[in-house]
């Protein structure tokens, strides 16, 4: 098995089968992104002030609270999968790719939790 | 067939500094730009908006003192922009995924329309925000 070229050592396996997941997520994840930025987008361009009261009446509301709770679960999604290709991409060093992607998880998992935290303390009243 | 003793010139490989520029390729890179500022600019900016929101009125109008100036206006059209290309982008990207819009023509045409549309949903999100 450890004879000929890297290339030759993959020839004829076939797919690994797990790139079409990563790729089929990716296009999920901006379709959901899509419809909750319009809506939101929407909404943000129709409020009458962007004052602290007026945006604080818009994001307590459920819809636009649910909404602002997707888009920040979509996107963190989203922008992690996209990143993690730009990381393949460009990262060569196996030490650089790995410590970057630990970072983009442990990121993404922040910001994840940092934006539902926000959105559950302003609709359910405690801010 | 006698081959003469000079090499013969091997097909070019596709590469950064050889390649021929077209919008296609232009859309292509900026897609992957866009995408990246949104994740890496964008998405903190939107946490720290709901965290100010949060943290109560002072802290709501210190964010809106940083966001309405003209550095912060600056950072959210260039924001507003990047959302609208990457959104446009993407959408040419759920055609092409259905394997339409492969000719160079049709290809070009869209890279163009993209950007020129792109440039004008930003500018009448903005005429809209700061006429009203």
């Amino acid at each position: 098995m450890d004879k000929g070229t890297p290339i030759g050592r993959v020839r004829g396996l076939g797919s690994a089968h797990h790139g079409a997941h990563h790729w089929l997520r990716e296009r999920f994840s901006g379709l959901a992104s899509l419809i909750v930025s319009i809506y939101l987008l929407a909404g943000l361009l129709m409020l009458p002030a962007y004052d602290y009261a007026a945006v604080r009446g818009w994001l307590v509301r459920p819809v636009p609270a649910a909404m602002i709770a997707l888009f920040v679960l979509t996107n963190v999604w989203h922008g992690r999968m996209g990143l993690q290709v730009v990381i393949d991409d460009y990262a060569h060093v196996p030490a650089n790719r790995i410590v970057l992607t630990a970072l983009l998880e442990l990121v993404a998992i922040a910001m994840a939790a940092f934006g539902l935290l926000c959105i559950v303390r302003i609709a359910l009243g405690a801010a | 067939m006698a081959e003469t003793a000079a090499p013969r010139l091997r097909p070019m490989a596709p590469h950064l500094q050889v390649w021929r520029w077209g919008p296609h390729m232009l859309v292509s890179i900026l897609n992957r730009v866009t995408g990246s500022g949104l994740a890496v600019v964008g998405l903190p900016i939107v946490l720290w908006w709901l965290g100010a929101v949060v943290a109560g009125p002072a802290a709501y109008a210190r964010f809106l003192g940083y966001a309405g100036a003209w550095y912060g206006l600056a950072v959210l059209a260039g924001l507003t922009w990047a959302l609208v290309f990457h959104t446009l982008a993407g959408l040419r990207h759920f055609v092409m995924d259905i394997g339409a819009g492969y000719e160079i023509d049709t290809n070009k045409r869209w890279s163009v329309a993209v950007i020129a549309i792109s440039f004008v949903l930003t500018a009448a999100i903005w005429a809209w925000l700061l006429t009203r």
